[in-house]
């Protein structure tokens, strides 16, 4: 049954794929909504039934078949759902089949063929990610972190006819990679050591070891894991792809760049805890670089103009977060931010994108404001999720950002601590910034925009044409779309019209579900109800409970205080004072540049590693080894037969008897050679 | 009785006359018939050894070499055929177009 899972997001994919471009838009997104759906349905299933069985033994296992036997290599294509996979299908059916809806209104004016491109794509995505978190061996799991890679590439270059997409795909296709190479070598190593790959056994063989005091294997084995979670999951070396993911269509952003695939290094060291908790020096790197990535992302997030990268870099650092506290070895609180970070982050994606679909593909922060009064489910619903990434008291973020803090605290690593508060004013700042900058204060003038899009009103009708009947605020329903424009993203249509129209219903809905979602997805964690499920997944649980009430409580009154003046700061600065914040960015005009620039990593990385490159394959290897000694043997074999063959041609005459004189000679010379005495 | 040795002198003659035939001959039948001399010089040779030696191997071998000939009489003359409807000559040299 575990199987239908994914095989049901396959089968929409195939279907779209084979016949999308025949059918409607409606059936297309049917097909694709619905196997989202059933797949919801059967997790959820799937999950009831989980939790009906006795704590110890809280596994389900499918043995689909036996994959690879050679030797004494022997990997089955096993899914396996535990408490931790259960969490993750339920975050990625269900966000995704909201995400899915949602799209339907989104990409509505693409063209039919794009349409159920854009789909089936989206559809194979949650296939190779359900894959990727029910597998039972590193193998399986490979298979879903490779087509999950794939699935980025092939969304982030949607629009490919933009020159800067294709490159942002090319780019998180080329950086996975370097993660790739290492998390396959992280493989090879656990299977030399282990001598299986599956996740159990080799959890059951390190166990009754004693964590390595040096550095041996065991920490070389989970280093190199953790170099493909830094690819996958967007962490200082390899985050450098997901800022520019953005160029894909912001459903996909909120799916895949925010809620689920980026969360898969994540994961993957929940899934091999017990590994990672026999190696401390990885953990201590991962507890430093989770930490690090969080602060540096967060900088950069302030300075950032466009409403998506921001968002991006706040997933950089959230996932820094979750990286912290699997370093602390608080593998549970991990997991809890991650699955909270799903809710509100997808929703704050959703919602800028609600934002950028009104805007006509406005995407630039210092081009909106005063948005407030006229999309507002969607200032209400991204306020919510603001809210709850900033960690105020009551939200989602609260309850998880809370817990990995404390659980650093506690774990005595203060300096980890401190950075990571003062990340959490960080976010509580460029979050709001956002919030105040789209929604308050006064509309920016607009840049120049001579065609108003009054011929796309049919477009405009069909997306909002449905709203005029339900729950929504009556500014929204009848005539009053004058804006629209073809395409996020592409559009570059100014907004000339007075009344811009909020989220379609499709839209509307996903937003107000992940809203609701990011007020409560923190109650489950309650009396510690979250960590207790996951426990089988972590056993034995790393962490030793001193939970010093006193100490708990303080820490959160802390973090509440945090949060609560880094609105403040925002408010001061994006709301009351829009000057003062200029005069700050003067000030400070040598760190502001620096940040804007996103600390010129890329600038660094082109001139280290881009170029050198591309001035080897240029110079060495083009210019030289291909063109000289490559093609240089392959002409030259040509060339000295051509040759041979000119002179040879010669003989052949067409003489009849020119041959029979050379034959007759012939034989006259061998029969004289072997009868002279 | 005729000794081994004129048999052996009769058939180099015969040999001798059927090759200069394939070489100065300038048409094709001429030159088929000239390769029939040839083999039946040869068969000359093969019936005298096996005469001299008193053994029947000799005379085996004609029967396949006559076999063969008149196998290759009847595809060779049937090409022969076909190249004169082609060009109307006999002439070996007006069939040299198939060269480099």
């Amino acid at each position: 049954m575990l199987l239908l899972i994914p095989l049901l997001p396959l089968l929409g994919f195939l279907v779209n794929a084979s016949f999308g471009k025949r059918v409607s838009k409606a059936a297309a997104g049917a097909v694709a909504c619905g196997a989202m759906l059933a797949s919801f349905a059967v997790a959820v299933w799937s999950v009831a039934r989980l939790v009906q069985l006795e704590p110890e033994s809280r596994a389900i296992v499918d043995q689909i078949y036996s994959w690879i036997t050679s030797g004494d290599f022997r990997a089955d294509f096993t899914l396996r759902l535990d408490p931790l996979s259960a969490v993750m299908i339920l975050v990625v059916t269900g966000i995704g089949s909201l995400i899915h809806v949602y799209s339907t209104a989104y990409m509505h004016e693409e063209t039919d063929a794009e349409y159920a491109r854009y789909f089936s794509y989206l559809n194979l995505f949650a296939a190779f990610m359900l894959v990727l978190v029910l597998g039972a061996n590193f193998l399986v799991m490979f298979v879903g972190w490779e087509g999950v890679g794939l699935c980025s590439y092939l969304l982030i270059g949607f629009w490919f006819q933009k020159k800067s997409a294709s490159d942002a795909g090319k780019k998180a296709f080329i950086v996975n990679r370097v993660g790739d190479w290492g998390f396959v070598l992280g493989v090879l190593l656990a299977f030399v050591r282990f001598g299986t790959v599956d996740f159990q056994e080799i959890a059951r063989a390190v166990a009754p070891m004693s964590p390595e005091a040096g550095f041996g294997t065991v920490s070389a084995i989970t280093l190199l894991l953790f170099v493909g979670a830094t690819g996958k999951s967007a962490q200082i070396p390899l985050y450098v792809w997901l800022p520019d993911a953005m160029e894909g269509p912001t459903p996909v952003s909120a799916l895949i760049h925010a809620a689920t695939m980026v969360t898969a290094g994540v994961y993957m060291i929940g899934r091999n805890a017990v590994l990672f908790g026999h190696a401390p020096q990885t953990l201590t790197v991962v507890a430093v670089i989770g930490t690090a990535t969080a602060l540096m992302a967060g900088t950069i997030g302030l300075v950032q103009n466009d409403i998506k990268r921001v968002l991006a870099y706040s997933t950089v650092s959230q996932l820094g977060y979750m990286f912290l506290a699997m370093g602390v070895g608080a593998y549970a609180a991990g997991i809890f931010h991650l699955y909270t970070h799903a809710f509100f982050k997808a929703l704050l994606f959703l919602g800028s994108g609600a934002v950028i679909h009104a805007l006509a593909g406005e995407q630039d922060l210092r081009r909106m404001g005063g948005l407030k009064s006229q999309l507002p489910i969607t200032y209400w619903t991204f306020l919510i999720g603001a809210i709850a990434i900033a960690g105020v008291p009551g939200l989602a973020g609260f309850f998880s950002k809370d817990e990995i803090l404390f659980r650093t605290f506690a774990g005595g690593h203060l300096i980890l601590w401190t950075v990571g508060i003062l990340t959490s004013l960080l976010t509580a700042v460029y979050m709001f910034r956002v919030v105040f900058l789209t929604f308050h204060g006064p509309r920016a003038p607009e840049p120049v925009g001579p065609e108003h899009a009054e011929e796309k009103e049919p477009a405009a009708h069909a997306v909002a044409g449905p709203a005029a009947t339900g729950t929504h605020p009556p500014q929204q329903s009848g005539p009053t779309h004058q804006v629209h424009s073809t395409h996020p993203g592409r559009g570059a249509h100014g907004s000339g019209g007075a009344h811009l129209h909020d989220a379609p219903p499709a839209m509307a809905l996903a937003l107000i579900v992940l809203a609701i979602g990011s007020v409560l997805a923190g109650y489950v964690s309650l009396g510690g109800r979250f960590e207790h499920f996951l426990e089988p997944s972590f056993a034995p649980q790393p962490v030793a409970e001193v939970a010093d009430q006193g100490l708990e409580l303080t820490l959160m009154v802390v973090s509440s205080l945090v949060a609560v003046a880094g609105i403040a700061v925002a408010a001061y600065f994006f709301v009351k004072n829009r000057r003062a914040a200029d005069r700050v960015a003067e000030q400070f005009a040598g760190a502001h540049r620096v940040l804007e620039h996103k600390y010129y990593v890329d600038e660094i990385y082109d001139a280290t590693v881009v170029e050198p490159i591309r001035m080897t394959s240029e110079n060495a290897l083009w210019k030289v080894i291909d063109v000289r000694v490559i093609d240089g043997a392959v002409n030259g074999v040509a060339e000295t037969v051509g040759g041979a063959s000119e002179l040879l041609r010669r003989l052949q005459t067409g003489s009849v008897r020119a041959y029979a004189a050379s034959l007759f000679l012939g034989v006259v010379l061998i029969l004289g050679y072997y009868l002279w005495p | 009785m005729v000794p081994l040795n004129h048999y052996l002198i009769l058939s180099a003659i015969l040999f001798t006359i059927g090759t200069a035939g394939v070489f100065v001959r300038r048409n094709l039948i001429t030159i088929l018939l000239s390769v029939e001399i040839m083999l039946n010089a040869v068969n000359l040779t093969f019936v005298a050894f096996g005469r001299a030696l008193g053994s029947a191997d000799g005379q085996i071998i004609v029967f396949f070499v006559m076999t063969v000939a008149a196998a290759e009489a009847a595809v060779g003359l049937a090409i022969v055929i076909a190249l004169f409807r082609h060009r109307e000559s006999l002439n070996p040299e007006s069939f040299a177009s198939l060269k480099w």
